[in-house]
């Protein structure tokens, strides 16, 4: 599986939805999330440098994604997909194990960022069990394909789970119980870059 | 950006009525701004491209550098607190939204002395997190950042279940006062910690009579009856703790001290205070509101050291006061009489 192909992959589905994203967020944040998102992954294809490692590949990208995208979620995804490249190292291939370290490595850097637990009602909500569904799956001997498949069916359940929450952090957080009843937008666009994951993989497999 | 705001979304009306700005067109407000910031103090230097606004003799070997930044929109805050004494860069935002890492990013190394960075930031979630990851990048060029935050608005009262109080009237005691410990020479260390200080000190309370309009919006970001006021405002028009039907200004006054008065006793302190314009309420009316506090401070047993009167950290054109009060030490005091010579505050030079 290549991760350039995951950037570009994830930037057709962010474009196919910023307009739903965007939507959602506007129900309980300021409205531009798909939007901005779109403008970042867009801008981290093209960024994307023709030679070198998958883990330099994500360094870059996620270096675009700080730059171009803006509002809250711009700078916690870029700096997620750069703390994942940083985790893939110089490996030349990516495989299951490597592709756990890095995802663990994005949680990471999300939540110390974003000081974000689960039940906040954030993208961490999304990330968080994909992960962990990633890790089960991989120590039951699981993988690439059945490892991301696992992540991406979790991510989109926690993302769904986010509706009854009440927002703890960022502007939704004013809202107090009136943020209640809403999709979280960015738990939704995590469950959409985990996707994107799966089926790269599954593709591949 | 505010658009799709639900509580009080606006109606969608035409634009006319609002939009009586002095702009050329609004995507072009704070670009235009910087320009004109320019021009009026060759003691800045102005990256229009950058988004920067960095003292013209930074960087400073040897001084810790102060910086902040924030969205636009409530000028002079920050832009105009650049200068001696007070920030070496400022990274503006678009009106009411954060900066981006790089802006922040580029003020730091632009203002760099070698000795080490403070990142003063105002409690919002966009400005600590991209703040906190400008800082990361800075590290990663080898330069040293500390970071002190912001929130002194006593409106937000719980903040386990918000994103946290919000930095507003604060941030100029803040910086005033780091900043003259920066120039002084003081260590990183010792800089934050009289940053941190200044900031447990010091609370704030605003009052809106108006509602604001961002320029790309078109619209006011809420909406007042003819009688109503609102308590508790943030400086981006968020909601405030309540809507009460409008009074004289020593209720509102009142309003304000007793909210900061249950936070933090202000009794037998002695304190400095901010009576803080918003963007549309006449210098003369803010003075009522000055005279206001002085007489209730001085019934409540509070002694003012120091005053400031004037619109310095403002919310566009909204009408209203903001009150903030910072309970001195011999030491503060010291630093807040040091020299400062930026656009908005300068004495001592």
């Amino acid at each position: 599986m290549s991760i350039l192909d995951w950037v570009r992959r994830s930037a057709e589905l962010i474009a196919a939805e910023a307009e739903r994203l965007s939507r959602l967020d506007a129900a309980i944040g300021d409205g531009d999330h798909g939007h901005n998102l779109d403008r970042g992954f867009a801008a981290a294809v093209e960024a994307l440098p023709e030679h070198g490692t998958p883990g330099r590949a994500l360094v870059v990208a996620g270096r675009t994604i700080v730059s171009t995208t803006g509002g809250v979620s711009g700078p916690l995804y870029g700096m997620a997909v750069r703390r994942a490249g940083k985790e893939l190292g110089d490996a030349g291939v990516v495989d299951a194990v490597r592709l756990g370290a890095a995802l663990r490595g994005a949680l990471e850097t999300v939540q110390e960022l974003g000081e974000a637990q689960e039940g906040e009602k954030t993208m961490v909500d999304a990330l968080a069990p994909a992960v962990a569904a990633y890790e089960q799956a991989l120590a039951a001997g699981g993988d690439l394909a059945e490892c991301t498949r696992a992540a991406a069916d979790a991510a989109e359940r926690g993302a769904q789970a986010t509706v009854p929450m009440q927002a703890r952090k960022g502007r939704a957080s004013y809202l107090g119980k009136r943020s209640i009843g809403h999709l979280d937008p960015g738990a939704v666009s995590t469950a959409l870059l985990i996707r994107a994951l799966a089926d790269l993989a599954s593709e591949h497999a | 950006m505010v658009t799709g705001r639900t509580w009080d979304a606006p109606a969608r009306r035409g634009r006319e009525p609002h939009m009586r700005k002095l702009i050329n067109a609004p995507a072009d407000v704070v670009t235009d701004a910087l320009r004109g910031l320019a021009a009026a103090h060759p003691s800045l230097r102005v990256d229009l491209e950058g988004r920067t606004v960095v003292r013209a003799d930074a960087p400073r070997p040897g001084k810790v550098a102060l910086i902040s930044g924030g969205g636009s929109g409530h000028e002079p805050m920050q832009v105009g607190f650049v200068g001696h004494g007070m920030l070496d860069a400022a990274a503006p935002g678009e009106v009411f939204t954060s900066p981006v890492p790089d802006q922040i990013l580029a003020a730091t190394l632009a203002a760099s002395g070698g000795a080490g960075v403070l990142h003063v930031v105002a409690n919002y979630t966009g400005d600590v997190l991209n703040f906190r990851v400008a800082a990361e990048l800075a590290e990663e060029e080898g330069v040293e950042v500390a970071a002190v935050r912001v929130d002194d608005d006593v409106a937000v009262t719980d903040g386990r279940r918000t994103a946290g109080r919000r930095g507003t009237g604060g941030i100029l005691f803040v910086e005033k006062i780091a900043g003259a410990a920066a120039e002084e020479g003081a260590r990183l260390e010792r800089v934050a910690d009289v940053a941190r200080e200044v900031n447990e000190r010091t609370r704030s309370f605003g009052v809106a009579l108006s509602s604001c309009t961002v320029p790309v919006v078109g619209e006011p970001t809420f909406r007042l009856g003819e009688n109503e006021i609102e308590l508790g405002i943030g400086v981006h028009g968020e909601p405030g703790r309540e809507r009460v039907a409008k009074i004289p200004a020593a209720g509102i006054v009142d309003a304000a001290l007793t909210a900061i008065d249950a936070d933090v006793p202000l009794r037998g302190a002695e304190v400095a205070l901010l009576v803080n314009g918003m963007g549309g309420t006449p210098l003369m009316e803010q003075y009522i509101a000055c005279g206001e506090a002085a007489e209730w401070l001085a019934r409540h047993g509070a002694t003012v050291a120091r005053c400031l009167v004037g619109p310095f950290v403002t919310s566009l054109e909204m009408a209203g006061c903001m009150i903030t009060v910072c309970r001195l030490t011999p030491e503060l005091t010291r630093l807040w009489d040091a020299p400062v010579e930026t656009p908005a505050l300068r004495w001592g030079r």
